[in-house]
């Protein structure tokens, strides 16, 4: 397109209005409109041509950042594609301005957005307009007023070092190191989150001169919040540095965190545990991160210990092997034994949840000696959470010691929990239930957990009838037609009989999810002659599903079945004086093509 | 005449800026005062849930002694009247308390709260707006389509902009709130709780104390403030309604139940009462700006503490004292329960508490010496030095004296504000708002 189309367009070619109203709409005073507006800038963009873009469309954009986070926010996304509608590479610098004063915002979805727009452009900038236009923009952000520039300007430093001139990056790293010593704890935060990506793209020399010493300033700053965040920094320098500088340059610094006064900081050693292991190194795990590793396990703070709990499994796995059961055997399971019995259910629940993998890094007969105590203590634990855990995890250990080894324990803590006051928790049980009884075997289930299969259907919180008939249609699939002919089916439609109306519609909730996996035959003989005799309910709710039912089992039916037994009582459904039944049989009948 | 500079460097003279409304009403009566981190913007809170801004005037060569006059800024309704239909509750808009954010770009933001919900609120500028639509000009006629709005300079207006509602985190009411150094969280205090707050997420925040017994049979205190250490981003205090303070570290673990420390003035076995456990419960508590000392207001005295010393306090100033006979009234009326608030000036040096009879004192910690003030429509002409007042306690009652059964007890000033770094305090007595300054050159 291009002006001259324009201008005709004044003369009132309509084509033209969608985009005038969709400009009109950038400053409606309802938010929603401008909202729409904003995420069509695109189209906005390209009917104006990338002249007028950049002329009177960016100009204005840089103005609204008086709007609403929300505009505002779709605005930083938008700019970020937009460097094709301004003309390309050559004037993609055009879109710095308003993603300037969009990174200067006190919301940080929106500067977030703004920096990651930043980045995503300076790709675009060439070399020279690297320096020419973005890297004083970068400066500009560094040493702006407020701090909401200045902890900006920390994550663009890292997407133009790397393309600009040995002077310029020697700039760079000065404006970084200032940002480092921030008066205010959000710049130092933000410096210290990009600390590791920087160190990335830094000279390995300038990594050792001067990455290390800001790593070591924000690792002791005084403020927890800062502190912590140089933790995860450490990952990605202890991983650029060759193995015989870590101990000089990285682990004082590392050991000392995972003695912070503060909690929040040992929690974030905890947190980054695996990836620290990564990456220090076989030797320095050895030596340094299994005492570490140990004390977390016991530190006095159940919010560590349960970080720490969580990373059992990883960290055990990625022990070296030559010594890895050693160290295990030696050194962490008293501690996981410890565990077992902790005073805080979050640190018991969060061990539960992993303490199973370690069977597979032990072998069966430490597994059968060591661990099996401890996972049969936590099928007794007080707190159905542990419990869960340990059922939802089951697989693990079935392929080292197999699940009978378990089972005695087992059934007496599944039944527990099916019956539990909360119905969140039995809820949490029945999703267990098909893996269990893939593992168990079908006779197990038959004699032990079936009837809590059942029970679970006449359950008084409908989420957990629903659950249970879901339940139902994978245990099928499990175990077959012929299964469901003669232990489910049976007791499925006695439920037609009910007295309460709800199990009358559960059974019906049961025929819905269970007839594709019963096939063509069950469903014809046995169920439908049910559903059929339904339709005379005096509930309506009941003959309303009826028709519903009819509806979702008609595709299995043949349709000789279809037009001498479901249409007749579609037919008679469709006349019922109850509105909503009148409603679902019409419904039906349109879905069956039977009318 | 007595002057005022013997007793205290300041001569404080009354601005003109008098905030106070002509129809005297139960929602205009100011709840909260709070100066912002720089001093050039005040804040108070009434009963009616409203905030109230004031800006300080920028200096101007025409008129160089009205530095510092304080003029509305923004006025706008923080909360409204809600209620608790699970509770059957009402949920009153009074604004408890108002706390500033340190400034992070050109807008200003202030936490605001009632006895249950905290809000953010933003406080900008605006001085342009959309002109033009494009599809039609003024006149209605049809305009080139593709014209792009622009935006055009207008009438500076500030707008105050809800950003944030902190609310379900307390059962019970919130009576502080206070702003960590860290810039990222904040704590609100209730009765019995208090919650850690990111100030960026509205759906969780994390309860560091909890004092709820398991049986409400057993309680025995409440939580009556609590504040951040101005610098230290791990330590923060609460007090009590038995007249301790509890230092705690967040450090040390993520419940901070246990205190790492405690201070506590024994009871003085001669002075027992009825009423002393009423009397020494506390009523504010703030950090000095060292963050070394505390500062604790109860019913008749203001205490500070050193951090460092915990069994007793390193000064103690008797606010009225001439009260303590008149106890049993006070407890009639209601009264012995108003929670006064204390304040710092700039350097430390002098502290400021509230009396009744629309008095307030101040005591300088160098010198010792002590004064009271009166904020009244009566003395506060433009440029007169405030003349301290005296109370007499029985005996003959000399000229410009004022006796102990004259004081008017319905005129109390609970709730004053010094200004971080100048000599200018805010003083809410019921609906109005005076603020003084000292004498400039």
């Amino acid at each position: 397109m291009n002006q001259s189309s324009f201008i005709s367009g004044a003369d009132g070619d309509d084509s033209l209005y969608p985009i005038a109203v969709l400009i009109d709409e950038l400053r409606n005073e309802d938010v929603q409109l401008r909202l729409n507006s904003i995420k069509k800038l695109s189209t906005i963009a390209l009917a104006l041509g990338v002249e007028r873009t950049r002329t009177e469309l960016l100009p204005f954009l840089t103005d609204t950042i008086y709007d609403e986070d929300e505009v505002l926010l779709a605005l930083a996304e938008q700019l970020g594609n937009f460097t094709m509608l301004v003309g390309g590479p050559e004037y993609v610098h055009c879109l710095l301005p308003p993603l300037e004063s969009l990174a200067t915002v006190e919301e940080t979805v929106v500067r977030d957005k703004a920096v990651e727009s930043l980045r995503k452009i300076s790709q675009e900038h060439s070399p020279v307009d690297l320096e020419v236009h973005f890297e004083p923009l970068v400066k500009r952000l560094a040493s702006g007023d407020w701090f909401t520039s200045r902890t900006s300007a920390c994550g663009l430093f890292s997407v133009c070092y790397p393309r600009v001139s040995s002077t310029v990056k020697a700039e760079i790293r000065q404006h970084f190191r200032t940002l480092c010593s921030d008066d205010t704890p959000m710049v130092r935060r933000a410096a210290a989150s990009k600390l590791g990506e920087f160190a990335k793209v830094l000279e390995l020399d300038y990594v050792k001169s001067d990455i290390i010493s800001l790593f070591t300033a924000l690792a002791s700053d005084e403020q927890d919040s800062v502190r912590l965040l140089a933790v995860e920094a450490c990952v990605s320098i202890a991983s650029l540095l060759p193995q015989e500088d870590l101990e000089t340059l990285v682990m004082p610094t590392l050991r000392q965190a995972a003695e912070d006064k503060s909690w929040r900081v040992r929690y974030m050693v905890a947190d980054k545990f695996s990836e620290l292991q990564k990456a220090v190194g076989p030797e320095i795990t050895k030596n340094d991160l299994v005492p570490a590793f140990q004390n977390l396990l016991k530190d006095c703070e159940a919010e560590v210990r349960s970080a720490a709990a969580k990373k059992i499994k990883e960290f055990c796995e990625n022990l070296p092997e030559d010594s890895r059961e050693t160290i295990i055997m030696t050194h962490i399971l008293s501690c996981v034994k410890e565990l077992v019995s902790d005073t805080s259910q979050h640190v018991k629940s969060a061990l539960a949840s992993v303490i199973m993998g370690l069977s597979t890094i032990l072998g069966k007969d430490n597994t059968v000696e060591h661990l099996l105590p401890l996972f049969l203590a936590q099928l007794k634990d007080e707190c159905p959470e542990v419990r869960l855990n340990i059922i939802s995890n089951l697989d693990c250990v079935n392929e080292v010691i197999g699940i009978r080894q378990l089972s005695q324990s087992l059934l007496p803590a599944i039944v527990e929990l099916a019956e539990d006051a909360k119905w969140r928790v039995r809820l949490a049980i029945i999703e267990y239930m098909p893996l269990l009884a893939g593992q168990l075997g079908v006779e197990f289930f038959d004699e032990k957990l079936n009837t809590l299969c059942m029970a679970w259907l006449i359950d008084h919180v409908y989420a957990i009838r629903e659950a249970a008939t879901c339940n139902l249609m994978k245990l099928v699939e499990k175990f077959g037609a012929e299964w469901a002919q003669n232990t489910i089916v049976p007791k499925v439609l006695g439920m037609a009989n009910d007295p309460n109306y709800l199990h009358r519609m559960t059974t019906l909730f049961c025929i819905n999810s269970l007839s594709e996996a019963c096939g063509q035959d069950i469903t014809t003989k046995h169920m439908l002659p049910v559903v059929l005799k339904m339709s005379n309910d005096q509930v309506a709710n009941v003959r309303f599903n009826v028709a519903k039912s009819l509806q979702k089992i008609g595709p299995v039916l043949d349709s000789n079945a279809l037009q001498t037994e479901v249409k007749p009582v579609l037919e008679k459904l469709a006349t019922d004086t109850d509105m909503d039944v009148k409603y679902f049989a019409q419904e039906a009948i349109r879905v069956l093509a039977l009318a | 005449m007595k002057c005022f500079s013997r007793y205290l460097p300041y001569l404080f003279r009354p601005s003109s800026t008098i905030l106070s409304s002509s129809c005297h009403t139960e929602a205009d009566i100011i709840s909260t005062v709070e100066f912002n981190p720089t001093g050039e913007l005040l804040a108070t809170g009434d009963k009616g849930g409203r905030v109230v801004v004031f800006q300080r005037e920028q200096e101007s060569k025409n008129q160089p002694h009205r530095r510092g006059e304080y003029n509305v800024y923004s006025t706008f309704q923080s909360h409204e009247p809600e209620f608790d239909y699970l509770k059957s509750l009402e949920i009153e808009e009074k604004i408890n308390k108002i706390r500033w954010l340190p400034q992070q770009n050109a807008a200003y933001f202030l936490l605001s709260t009632n006895d249950k919900t905290v809000k953010l609120w933003k406080v900008s500028e605006r001085d342009k707006r959309p002109e033009g639509y494009n599809l039609k000009d003024e006149e209605g006629r049809i305009r080139d389509p593709t014209t792009i709005t622009a935006l055009r300079p207008m009438d500076l207006m500030v707008e105050a902009t809800p950003r944030r509602v902190f609310s379900n985190a307390h059962t019970y009411h919130i009576n502080s709130i206070s702003v960590n150094s860290d810039y990222e969280t904040y704590m609100s205090t209730d009765d019995l709780r208090i919650n850690l707050w990111n100030l960026e997420i509205t759906n969780r925040s994390f309860n560091i104390v909890d004092i709820k017994p398991a049986n409400m049979e057993m309680l025995t205190e409440v939580i009556t403030a609590a504040e951040f250490q101005p610098s230290q981003c791990n330590t923060f205090v609460y007090s009590s309604s038995k007249g301790s303070i509890r230092l705690c570290d967040m450090r040390a673990s993520a419940l901070c139940d246990n205190h790492s420390k405690l201070f506590e003035e024994p009871e003085d076995p001669s002075n027992r009462s009825f009423f002393s456990e009423i009397i020494s419960s506390i009523s504010d508590v703030k950090f000095s700006h060292s963050g070394r000392y505390l500062m604790t207001r109860d019913y008749l005295t203001v205490k500070v503490w050193d951090l460092n010393m915990e069994s007793k306090p390193l000064e103690t100033y008797q606010v009225h004292d001439y009260l303590r006979s008149k106890l049993c009234s006070l407890y009639e009326n209601d009264c012995i329960f108003d929670k006064f608030e204390c304040v710092w000036n700039g350097s430390d040096s002098v502290i400021m508490t509230g009396s009744y009879n629309n008095f307030f004192r101040m005591f300088d910690r160098n010198t010792k010496r002590d004064v009271t003030l009166e904020a009244s429509r009566e003395n506060s002409k433009p440029r007169a030095i405030l003349k301290p007042r005296k109370v007499c306690v029985g005996g003959k009652r000399r000229k410009d004296e004022i006796s102990v059964d004259s004081l008017d007890f319905s005129k109390k000033i609970l709730h004053s504000a010094w200004h971080p770094s100048e000599n200018i305090i805010a003083v809410a007595a019921t609906n109005n708002l005076y603020i003084f300054q000292d004498k400039v050159n």
